[in-house]
């Protein structure tokens, strides 16, 4: 006979983990054409690795997809490519810029690109016949995120219809649909972004080293930081300042801004983020603030 | 014998657990205002966040920051000013992470804290001191029992528009133990609270001199947090068969197993009970048998795991083992099953009948199903000292709460719920637009109802059943 053993209840990291590998490899069993969307942001980093270990020893058994918006840091381009190849993940990339040469999409007034992802994704999604979306979205990010199912339908247009969700019970996720339609997964659902930065440094994860303090060019505008670069070059009357910043977020250069800082490890990171009195949004991205339900309409259409 | 491990994790090092928790009760119990005292005081609600309730608030011409705003949700929500469907919301303090399930106490949502409850350590259900019990607390109650929440607290709000009286808190608090007892609650606890002025919330009130229990939130940080599933047999759902083809070094993998190219690793979560090498499993349904092997994980093998962790494990044969299979102790495993009968939320605006055929999906597998036989759907309307009774009836309803027996296409080895609330649970899926249409529990209720009286059954049945029953 065995001899009782006292058992500590599990951390929330290791509950955080085993939670989404349960979800990622639900759904790879359950699915013809996975595939999960990387840019080479945190949380799409995170992700990545979970379902690595997912399938460890075996090969990740899907692909990743990025929809380059033709404004990403030249840093993160970089890290996606070497961290894909890390993970054994075969890359798709597909293009804004295409969509805008050769006409299918026209550059906003505002000259943000965020918002254009939606049309060459959805087309990517139609394209690899792709049933089910992994996106590193999390419920603490935004209040239309925050009733956000963990296996989500999507009807033929790729919308979300909120009112409309199934009951999502147990961990038992139904993610049968009619043809045409897709699934969006979110494996990270649970996860706050100190969460992500407490795996990211429990797991030795790198990342793009923008998400560390360097100095950087930038200029004041909306009680945001900046980056001066070619697609947001400082407008007139603005002073342009050398600052120590880093990124919280690391989507288009043209509306991600940077914050003030001086946090160079993870560690740094993390008494940051324990400390920061601004939500992740709220202080780096400029296309959630436009209207009260930005997200909520861009999530309907399609957007991740 | 030696410490075994079930970890290795440098995960660890955060001694922090995580609790999930449901919230529940009627319109205008205040929910919404403690849920936003609860994110507010536990410094979770950042400057931007506040900023923009702070300027709402004054835009409705109220004098000070509204919290119940700060669970706003959807613009057909902030339109309407009601919560429509489950937000998630996450706070912590130095002991616990918390995900709060925000269940909406609309009556035609009330599928919604089925939802909650399903994954709930915790459900933490609200009534207006002024009103005490009342029949959606007595529904939501039977819920939670229902779904084996382990833990129920009671928030008697507005404590302070009945004048803080103890009177009052003792009239509901003993009318909501009786109830607690007679459906068969597994924990309960009552706390007077005013979420408005944040009166036992977080911060202990001078007000109830005469309450000398925690805070809700001291509650929240103290209640038992060992999963009842750690404690029970063995249960391990197959997700999927790794069958690396040759042994490749992951780069990022802190140790390689033993691959060869004979490799075979059951990958799955635990749901309930714990594992060690060595020790003989049943594969159900096949029934066949075989040892423990090897625990691997990426982070290097294991001696033992538990109930919440996901490994891949491996067997000392070469027994067939593919998804859809329950690896579980010997000990007393599930007789796998071509009749179920348990209980079911309907969850669907279309109604089931004798004879529909669903789909069923139990641990990780999908199975074939009709309807047999509908026992009685669940009057919740009873009387202190009496019981529920199972009503006949030719259908379920949405909201619905009913006693259901299936057959089913191919035999299932289902656990009964209330011993195993993972392998004990199922739900209907609609075969054609794949619609969850229900939650099934396996086995009988945790609390006695009775059949309603043989004269009522048939013709005499239908005046019998109150028109309000569905408002």
């Amino acid at each position: 006979m065995s001899t009782p053993v006292l058992l500590q209840p599990l951390s929330e990291l290791q509950v955080l983990e085993s939670e989404s590998v349960h979800i990622i490899r639900e759904v790879a069993a359950t699915f013809e054409s996975p595939i999960m969307l990387f840019s080479g942001g945190k949380d799409s980093v995170v992700m990545l690795h979970l379902a690595a270990k997912a399938f460890w020893p075996a090969p990740l058994p899907f692909g990743v997809l990025h929809v380059d918006t033709g404004h990403n840091f030249p840093e993160v381009l970089e890290f996606r490519d070497e961290a894909a190849a890390f993970y054994g993940a075969e890359l798709k990339v597909v293009s804004v810029q295409d969509y805008l040469d050769d006409g299918r999409l026209r550059e906003r007034p505002d000259g943000t690109r965020n918002p254009l992802q939606t049309v060459p994704l959805l087309d990517a999604i139609t394209e690899g016949k792709h049933d089910a979306v992994f996106g590193g979205g999390r419920r603490d990010e935004e209040r239309a995120r925050a009733k956000e199912r963990v296996v989500s339908m999507r009807d033929e247009f790729g919308q979300w219809e909120p009112r409309n969700q199934r009951p999502e019970l147990w961990s038992l996720y139904n993610g049968r649909h009619l043809p045409g339609e897709h699934v969006r997964v979110f494996p990270l659902s649970n996860w706050t972004e100190l969460d992500i930065w407490d795996y990211i440094a429990a797991e030795k994860i790198s990342l793009p080293s923008i998400y560390y303090a360097h100095e950087r060019e930038v200029v004041h505008r909306d009680g945001m930081w900046i980056a001066v670069t070619s697609v947001t070059p400082a407008r007139q009357g603005e002073q342009a300042s050398v600052r120590s910043v880093r990124y919280r977020t690391v989507g288009d250069m043209s509306c991600t801004a940077a914050v003030l800082s001086k946090a160079s490890t993870v560690h740094d990171v993390i008494t940051e983020v324990g400390l920061s009195s601004l939500t992740e949004r709220g202080a780096t991205r400029a296309d959630d603030r436009l209207t009260e339900a930005a997200m909520e309409d861009r999530k309907r259409e399609g957007y991740f | 014998m030696a410490t075994a491990t079930y970890t290795n994790r440098n995960t660890v090092r955060h001694g922090r657990t995580l609790l999930r928790l449901a919230t529940a009760g009627s319109v205008d119990d205040g929910k919404s205002t403690l849920v936003g005292r609860l994110l507010f005081d536990t410094n979770s609600v950042l400057t931007d966040t506040l900023d923009h309730v702070e300027q709402v608030s004054k835009r409705k011409g109220l004098d000070r920051a509204d919290l119940a705003l700060l669970t706003d949700g959807l613009r057909a929500e902030r339109e309407q000013g009601i919560t429509i469907d489950v937000a998630y919301r996450y706070f912590a303090t130095p002991i616990r992470k918390f995900i709060l399930a925000d269940c909406p106490g609309h009556v035609q949502y009330s599928r919604n804290t089925v939802t909650g409850s399903s994954t709930a350590d915790v459900i933490v259900l609200l009534v207006d001191a002024r009103n005490g019990v009342v029949e959606q607390t007595r529904r939501h109650l039977a819920v939670a029992s229902l779904l084996r929440v382990p833990h129920v607290v009671l928030v008697v709000n507005k404590i302070d528009l009945v004048g803080y009286s103890e009177a009052a808190f003792t009239r509901i608090a003993t009318d909501f133990a009786l109830l607690a007892r007679s459906l068969g609650v597994l924990d309960s606890h009552c706390i007077p609270v005013s979420a408005t002025e944040g009166d036992n919330v977080v911060v202990r009130s001078p007000g109830t001199p005469w309450y000398d229990g925690p805070t809700v939130l001291g509650y929240l940080e103290n209640v038992d947090d060992t999963p009842l599933a750690v404690g029970s047999e063995f249960r391990f759902p197959v997700q999927t068969v790794l069958r690396p083809q040759n042994a490749q070094l992951a780069p990022w993998a802190a140790s390689a197993p033993e691959v060869d190219g004979d490799y075979r690793g059951y990958a799955g979560k635990i749901e309930s009970g714990r594992v060690r090498v060595g020790e003989e499993i049943v594969v159900l349904p096949r029934l066949s048998h075989a040892r423990v092997e090897g625990i691997d994980t990426p982070d290097g093998p294991l001696d033992m795991a538990v109930a919440g962790q996901s490994v891949v494990l491996r067997l000392d044969s070469d027994i067939d083992v593919s998804r859809g299979d329950i690896l579980a102790a010997t000990d007393a495993p599930p007789a796998p099953v071509r009749e179920v009968t348990g209980t079911v939320c309907w969850l669907a605006e279309r109604e089931l009948r004798v004879g529909a055929r669903v789909l069923v999906q139990h641990g990780t597998s999908i199975t074939k199903a009709i309807v047999k036989v509908i026992e009685g759907s669940l009057d919740l309307d009873f009387e202190s000292g009496d019981v529920p009774v199972w009503r006949p009836v030719d259908a379920l309803q949405l909201n619905d709460i009913g006693r259901v027996k299936l057959l089913l296409a191919s035999p299932l080895p289902i656990d009964s719920y209330r011993e195993h609330r993972a392998t004990g649970a199922f739900i209907l899926v609609d075969e054609a637009d794949g619609w969850t249409l229900g939650a099934g529990m396996a086995g009988s209720t945790p609390f006695p109802a009775r059949s309603a009286p043989a004269h009522l059954n048939g013709f005499d049945s239908t005046p019998a059943q109150p028109e309000v029953r569905r408002s």
